[in-house]
């Protein structure tokens, strides 16, 4: 395949060649894009309608859907604010206590620190799957099963976010200010919230969006965990549709909340893209 | 780490390091270790469900890894798993080679490029469970991506997607490439973009071509980030689920033909066949432990 | 006019009951508190007000209140969970249980009970794995939130039957006289190995092949049921009248999964022998035939319950029959949209083929329940009561579990269905009831069958060459859901 590339580039003046790359790139952002206007179209649209083919324009059946999946019996509100709260609140544990371990390791000369560090690296590919089992049988023994606390609770422990900010600590964060923060009497525990936090901002919103997403979207302990319509998170209520016996089946409504479920993330992403994207490339100089 | 040079007063701060990762190692040993320790010691025993009735735990020794290894459903799933990671692995190394490339290549200037990057890193924050809905209901029979082609002709009847093997598979790597090769593309830009021009410069003095400096130039020195990308991605695919778990219902239709490996664990997971789960758990850790072992090589050595 | 009066009579007796539960709080113990809740014969003292009739098989309207009190006595949850894996039973007791209010989408209330609704779908074991969970920790719950009433289907039944963790129905208070017109195979399929009865169902479910009568009198130039018996009185015949609405344009069934469950309930063998499982050859039969339907074009493959599947409600689908019993064509067949071949009333009933039945759900209480008088109450009204019974045929088309009261209806010439465009279905259900034979069940049956379907379609779609590929990965799946059975 590369060799096609080849072929394309080669010795082909600029000009053309920048014209198949916007090609290229037009075509792949259509790939993009399509499968989200269809979702807009369709939910605005009735069952009726879309049994009779698709077509470009929208319809003006959005808030009908709206409201027969509000009256529904998919506890979609109760989804909206479940995964709210669950996403929130790991967004918020998981980048402090990953930036406070970080600061640990790259603030503090103690022993046993680069073992450590090595160790942390080690389990930061280790994938949740492996441990699931354990962890549900862990949660039954504490009472925890069916809540939404052990979805939570556990992101304190991220590998992957606490590697990130470590190196964005290691070149943004020189260790004269904890020094003179130590002159000025400052405790280390006030240190690293009143000065160091705050100088870290923008490492840290970036992560935060990335927990929060990465917590909006999982699916695979949800669905093991909770049990009760009203505690289930929005991935998991999606799931259903597509696992209940729908014996009467509206498309409209399948559409409108698969659209309620994507829409805000994808509103929120363009927003900050910027961010983002940023984040991802510089999560990236690593290599 | 030097004694030396630590005074008393340094040591004491010093004590500050093992305050701020109680935390960390408190939840990482509560979730994540113990839960690993008991899954497997699980997977020693027999121990399951029979309706309401428990069967077990009874000490079985490795008789779940025999089961589980002896029979061919493991190694079906798993090459299902590697099967449907690589056919959208390929694709979306190739395709983001190439927009990476371009992204970062200084003659072509091309303008946009946020707008591009913006868009085709997009799918990625997509909620793969809404995704593969949605896929489900914009390939089925009836869905409007069967009533587009049929009538612009491309089909004479609705295609079912989802009853042939290939077309199914195909739709999961789509899906899996759609949802990717942005933010491979991005990784993949921004070590280019770390290459100093003088390379690029002098290559062109030297009357090399387009082709010739992404082979000798730019590949070479993206080898790093590129194998740190395949490791994650095909960690990233063993653990494949959510996707062909909703299109397919947990099903791996047609023909178990997309059943991944964690499909296999969450069947026993929710069916509480705690023995032959926790022997695949091991398993799968194994796997990603030696994968890992890999990545942490490269990362290791790339901060020296 | 009937339902005024009901609900007048409702809301004094549920005042009554908010009131009788006020003085137990404020310290003075009324004598609710001594009534075994279970008898719900019996007159708690703070609702002498209401009638104080008490012979539940001559329910009036007046009387259903005093029935009431049960959920008003003060000794009893104040939550009812019930268990279930959609939304029948919630609209059956919305619509006919007295006194049920709806609040939200997930919770009722019963004076001043509140009905909790735990539905799991069915797909994939999924309902019974939850079912499960909840029963074993039933007695570590704390009272509110044990579950009290749980729905199972005959695939399954005997799994719940069969263990302690069902009680009796003589326990609850539901006598043998109160169950008396109910068809018998409704009781065998909840009676556990010792002979004791566990559970009682509202519905019975022989099942029909279910026509569209425009396509019937396009093709076979009638759409009476008799002309239509008659092409399809076996299975040849089928096969040959299919031919003929091909040539038509149209599908005789919408999916071959239709044609399932008359070969299943045909079957000889029970799915389990010990711990053997054994695949009937009816079954095999049903593969192999239902292959050569969907390779001569005379039907699909979809998915029950998918949009797919669905699409012969509308006229758009083309699709001739479906085979199901009453409550598919008055739950299902989308009755109240318009534009359905339901809704204009386009659809008839005849026998098909071979009699069989389909579902059906069973009530049962769950041990350990802190309702037991409601949920005994639910019983007697649900599944005893002729009055609520009638007025479940007569509103919502079902087959109810009664004996006098269908063959009343069956004989009734005002009893119509609108969506069948004014037969009278009831005495075709009424002659399958009899026929209902349920020896075979298993608590295996509705995994297996569930497996043997998925693992049969993918021969019938010809994803597997041979019957033999499928019956291998039948028994794969089949020992990865039951790793206590063999093969």
């Amino acid at each position: 395949m590369n060799n096609d590339i080849s072929m394309k580039t080669h010795g082909l003046p600029v000009g053309v060649r920048r014209a198949i790359a916007y090609i290229v790139l037009i075509f792949f952002s259509f790939l993009c894009l399509i499968w989200f206007y269809i979702l807009l179209i369709n939910s605005t649209r009735s069952h009726q309608e879309m049994t009779l083919g698709f077509t470009l324009l929208p319809s003006t059946h959005l808030l009908d859907n709206w409201t027969s999946l509000v009256n529904g019996t998919i506890p979609i509100a109760n989804g909206f604010l479940n995964s709210i709260i669950v996403s929130g609140c790991t967004a918020v544990l998981c980048t402090y206590f990953s930036a406070m371990t970080a600061y640990a390791i790259n603030t503090y000369r103690f022993k046993g620190r680069t073992a450590i560090a090595t160790f942390i690296l080690a389990i930061m590919m280790i994938p949740g799957q492996v441990t699931a089992l354990g962890f549900l049988q862990l949660i039954n023994k504490m009472g925890m099963d069916d809540s939404i606390v052990p979805l939570i609770i556990p992101a304190i422990a991220s590998p992957v976010t606490y590697f990130y900010l470590k190196q964005y600590m290691e070149s943004n964060l020189p260790l004269s200010l904890v020094e003179a923060a130590r002159i000025d009497g400052s405790g280390e525990f006030r240190t690293f919230n009143t000065i160091i936090f705050p100088l870290i901002k923008p490492a840290i919103s970036v992560q935060m969006i990335f927990a929060f997403v990465g917590s909006w979207n999982n699916y695979f302990t949800p669905a093991l965990i909770l049990h009760t319509d009203t505690k289930k998170t929005l991935p998991v209520l999606i799931a259903q549709l597509r696992g209940a016996d729908w014996l009467r089946f509206d498309m409209g409504q399948i559409y409108i909340m698969i659209a309620a479920s994507i829409f805000p993330v994808i509103v929120i992403y363009l927003i900050l893209s910027k961010y983002i994207v940023g984040g991802v490339s510089a999560g990236a100089v690593k290599g | 780490m030097d004694k030396k040079q630590s005074n008393g007063n340094v040591v004491k701060f010093n004590r500050w390091g093992y305050i701020f990762l109680i935390p960390f190692f408190v939840v990482y040993v509560i979730f994540s270790l113990i839960p690993l320790v008991t899954t497997i010691y699980n997977s020693f025993f027999e121990n399951y469900r029979s309706g309401l009735k428990q069967i077990g735990p009874n000490f079985v020794g490795i008789a779940n890894y025999f089961k589980l290894l002896g029979t061919p459903e493991i190694w079906k799933y798993l090459g299902n798993t590697l099967i449907m990671w690589i056919g959208g692995f390929i694709p979306q190394i190739v395709v983001a080679l190439l927009l990476a490339y371009w992204f970062s290549d200084p003659s072509l200037r091309l303008k946009g490029q946020r707008f591009f990057k913006t868009v085709i890193y997009m799918p990625n924050l997509i909620m793969a469970s809404a995704f593969a809905m949605l896929f489900f209901a914009l390939f089925s029979a009836s869905g409007p991506v069967n009533q587009i082609l049929t009538s612009i002709g491309v089909f004479a009847e609705p295609y079912k997607f989802f009853d042939h093997i290939a077309s199914a598979r195909m739709l999961i790597m789509f899906m899996n490439f759609l949802m990717w090769f942005g933010n491979t593309t991005i990784l993949l830009m921004a070590g280019m973009l770390g290459i100093d021009t003088a390379l690029y410069e002098a290559a062109e003095v030297d009357g090399a071509t387009a082709t010739q400096i992404f082979f000798k130039i730019t590949m070479p020195i993206l080898r790093p980030i590129f194998i740190y990308v395949l490791i994650t991605s095909l960690i990233g695919g063993l653990q494949m689920y959510d996707v062909p778990q909703i299109m397919t219902n947990g099903a791996g239709t047609p023909v178990d033909s997309t059943t991944t490996v964690i499909m296999l664990l969450n069947r026993h997971l929710t069916s509480k066949n705690v023995g032959m789960g926790g022997a695949l758990s091991v398993f799968l850790f194994f796997v990603t432990g030696i994968l890992s072992l890999v990545v942490f090589r490269i990362n290791s050595r790339s901060e020296n | 006019m009937k339902k005024k009066v009901l609900g007048v009579l409702l809301s004094t007796t549920m005042v009554a009951g908010m009131l009788s539960a006020c003085g137990e709080a404020a310290g003075t113990p009324a004598s609710t508190t001594e009534q075994p809740a279970s008898t719900t014969t019996e007159q708690p003292a703070s609702t002498t007000e209401a009638t104080p009739a008490a012979d539940t098989t001559a329910a009036t309207p007046a009387d259903s209140s005093t029935a009431e009190a049960p959920a008003a006595a003060a000794d009893e949850g104040k939550v009812l969970n019930i268990a279930a894996w959609n939304e029948e039973f919630k609209s059956r007791l919305t619509d006919h249980y007295p006194g049920y209010e709806v609040v939200d989408g997930t919770t009722g209330k019963i004076g001043d009970v509140t009905v909790k609704w735990l539905i799991t779908p069915n797909e994939n074991n999924a309902y019974q794995d939850r079912l499960d969970e909840i029963l074993l920790g039933q007695e570590n719950a704390s009272a509110d939130d044990k579950l009290d009433l749980f729905l199972v289907e005959a695939d399954y039944a005997v799994k719940y039957t069969d263990t302690d963790y069902t009680v009796p129905l003589s326990d609850l208070g539901v006598t043998a006289d109160d169950l008396k017109d109910q068809y018998s195979y409704t009781q065998a399929v909840v009676t556990d190995s010792n002979g004791v009865l566990k559970g009682s169902s509202w519905q019975g479910c022989p099942g029909v092949m279910i026509y569209n009568r425009k396509i019937a009198e396009e093709v076979f130039g009638s759409q009476e049921p008799a002309d239509i018996q008659a092409k399809f009185s076996d299975w040849d015949k089928f096969v040959e009248s299919a031919e003929e609405l091909k040539a038509a344009g149209y599908h005789v069934i919408s999916s071959t999964a239709d044609t399932f469950r008359v070969y299943q309930n045909n079957a000889k063998l029970p799915w389990v022998d010990g711990n053997k499982i054994q695949v009937d050859d009816n079954l095999k039969k049903w593969a192999e035939d239902s292959k050569k339907l969907y390779e001569a074009g005379y039907c699909d493959t979809w998915d029950q319950w998918g949009e797919d599947w669905n699409k012969g409600f509308y006229p758009e689908g083309k699709v001739f029959a479906y085979f199901g019993p009453a409550w598919l064509i008055d739950f299902c067949m989308a009755a109240d949209v318009e534009g359905s071949v339901a809704h204009d009333g386009g659809w008839a009933a005849t026998e098909g083929p071979q009699g069989f039945y389909w579902g059906g759900t069973w009530i049962c209480a769950a041990t350990g329940t802190d309702n037991a008088g409601l949920v005994a109450d639910i019983m007697k009204k649900m599944t005893c009561d002729p009055e609520v019974m009638k007025d479940i045929v007569l509103k919502d088309n079902d087959f109810v579990n009664n004996k006098p009261v269908m063959e009343e209806l069956a004989k009734d010439p005002s009893y119509k269905n609108d969506v069948l465009g004014g037969q009278n279905p009831l005495p075709m259900f009424c002659a399958g009831a009899e026929n209902i034979d349920m020896a075979n069940l298993t608590a295996y049956d509705q995994g297996l069958l569930g497996d043997f379907q998925k693992a049969m379609n993918d021969y019938i779609k010809g994803n597997y060459k041979t019957i033999d590929e499928a019956m291998e990965q039948f028994y794969t799946l089949a020992l990865q859901r039951y790793p206590d059975l063999v093969r």
